[in-house]
């Protein structure tokens, strides 16, 4: 065998983690649990808005957080101070999760049977937006304090994301937020992709997510979550 | 950098293949990257030399065949060509494409001996 050869191997570079991504999307469908994988730049708020999220809906059916960072557990110990169950995954110089992480992640995670797993993905609107990690769909935070056109900046993350929330709203006059530019831009990359306004400092908004959420859940599972209201 | 992450998927399918196949050295890895897909190959050629490094692909050429973006636009139905995500229908200017082709990131076919 020393003469030069060609083969064709046709494989998907991210292979591996899409078969990872299976098995997680497997075992969050036999546990009935949705998992949702929120993206965004640093500083948009996501832990803030999970903070709040967690705290008021905690008690309607079990929920666990998986929080992925580059350093430190800050943000798994603000989780944990609401007394919901959070893993901190440090991914070192890595500037995303991946399904195998979250899979491990998810392993030391208390059964959340009927429940909702919240995945926060290291701040970066670039490389998450390749990797699947299994969850049902991944939600992107953008903040008023970001420009309007980051949508047609970062466009893979806006295409890749079913639901966009606008945080901090309640700076947008402050800011002169132009809202209805922001969302243009965001369905230009994403036509379908659907839009709410919220912020995490005031609570303003939050009912129309959460109801988001229940609407998400009845119809990946039309008894369990909804149920529990 | 997902680059970097991508290069040793790449790396970890050579390798995969070497032993399934029985072959000692890989002289290119050919790759099929989409115009809308996750990739810069400039970022790609700088990875994949660094990543390579020590491996069964060390020294190893990387090629990559680019293909195009397609969508199929709602306003005209009909398939078009695209460079980019949030560009409009060279056609009739809507925005309400939906993503068909370009996404793919694929190791395509190996030179070795």
């Amino acid at each position: 065998m020393s003469s030069d050869r060609i083969i064709q191997i046709e494989r998907d570079i991210l292979g591996k983690n899409d078969r990872l991504a299976a098995d997680n999307r497997a075992r969050f469908r036999a546990d009935g649990v949705l998992a949702f994988n929120l993206v965004s730049s640093p500083g948009a708020g996501k832990t803030s808005l999970l903070v709040r999220t967690v705290s008021e809906l905690k008690d309607s059916f079990p929920i666990g957080v998986i929080e992925g960072d580059q350093q430190t557990s800050n943000d798994a110990e603000r989780i944990r101070a609401t007394g919901v169950p959070a893993i901190q995954v440090n991914t070192g110089k890595g500037c995303h999760l991946d399904a195998a992480m979250v899979g491990e992640a998810y392993d030391r995670l208390p059964w959340l049977n009927g429940g909702v797993v919240f995945i926060e993905n290291v701040g970066n609107l670039v490389c998450p937006a390749a990797f699947d990690l299994g969850e049902a769909c991944k939600i992107v935070v953008f903040s008023t304090t970001e420009g309007e056109d980051k949508p047609l900046k970062y466009p893979d993350m806006f295409a890749a994301s079913a639901l966009m929330l606008i945080n901090k709203i309640d700076l947008a006059p402050v800011l002169d937020f132009d809202l209805a530019r922001t969302i243009e831009y965001a369905r230009r990359v994403n036509p379908r992709i659907e839009v709410l306004t919220v912020s995490a400092r005031t609570g303003e908004g939050f009912l129309a997510f959460y109801a988001w959420l229940r609407k998400r859940a009845s119809k990946a599972k039309p008894a369990e979550m909804t149920a529990a209201e | 950098m997902h680059e970097m992450a991508l290069c040793e998927g790449i790396i970890g399918i050579v390798e995969e293949e070497a032993r399934k196949r029985s072959f000692l050295r890989v002289k290119a890895v050919c790759l099929e990257i989409g115009a809308l897909s996750h990739v810069a190959p400039d970022a790609m050629q700088f990875c994949f030399e660094a990543v390579a490094a020590r491996t069964i692909a060390q020294g190893a050429r990387l090629e990559i065949i680019a293909t195009p973006g397609t969508a199929w636009c709602m306003a005209c139905s009909q398939n078009v060509e695209i460079k980019q995500r949030y560009e409009p229908c060279p056609s009739c200017g809507s925005y309400q494409l939906q993503v068909t082709g370009g996404e793919e990131m694929r190791v395509k076919e190996l030179e070795v001996d």
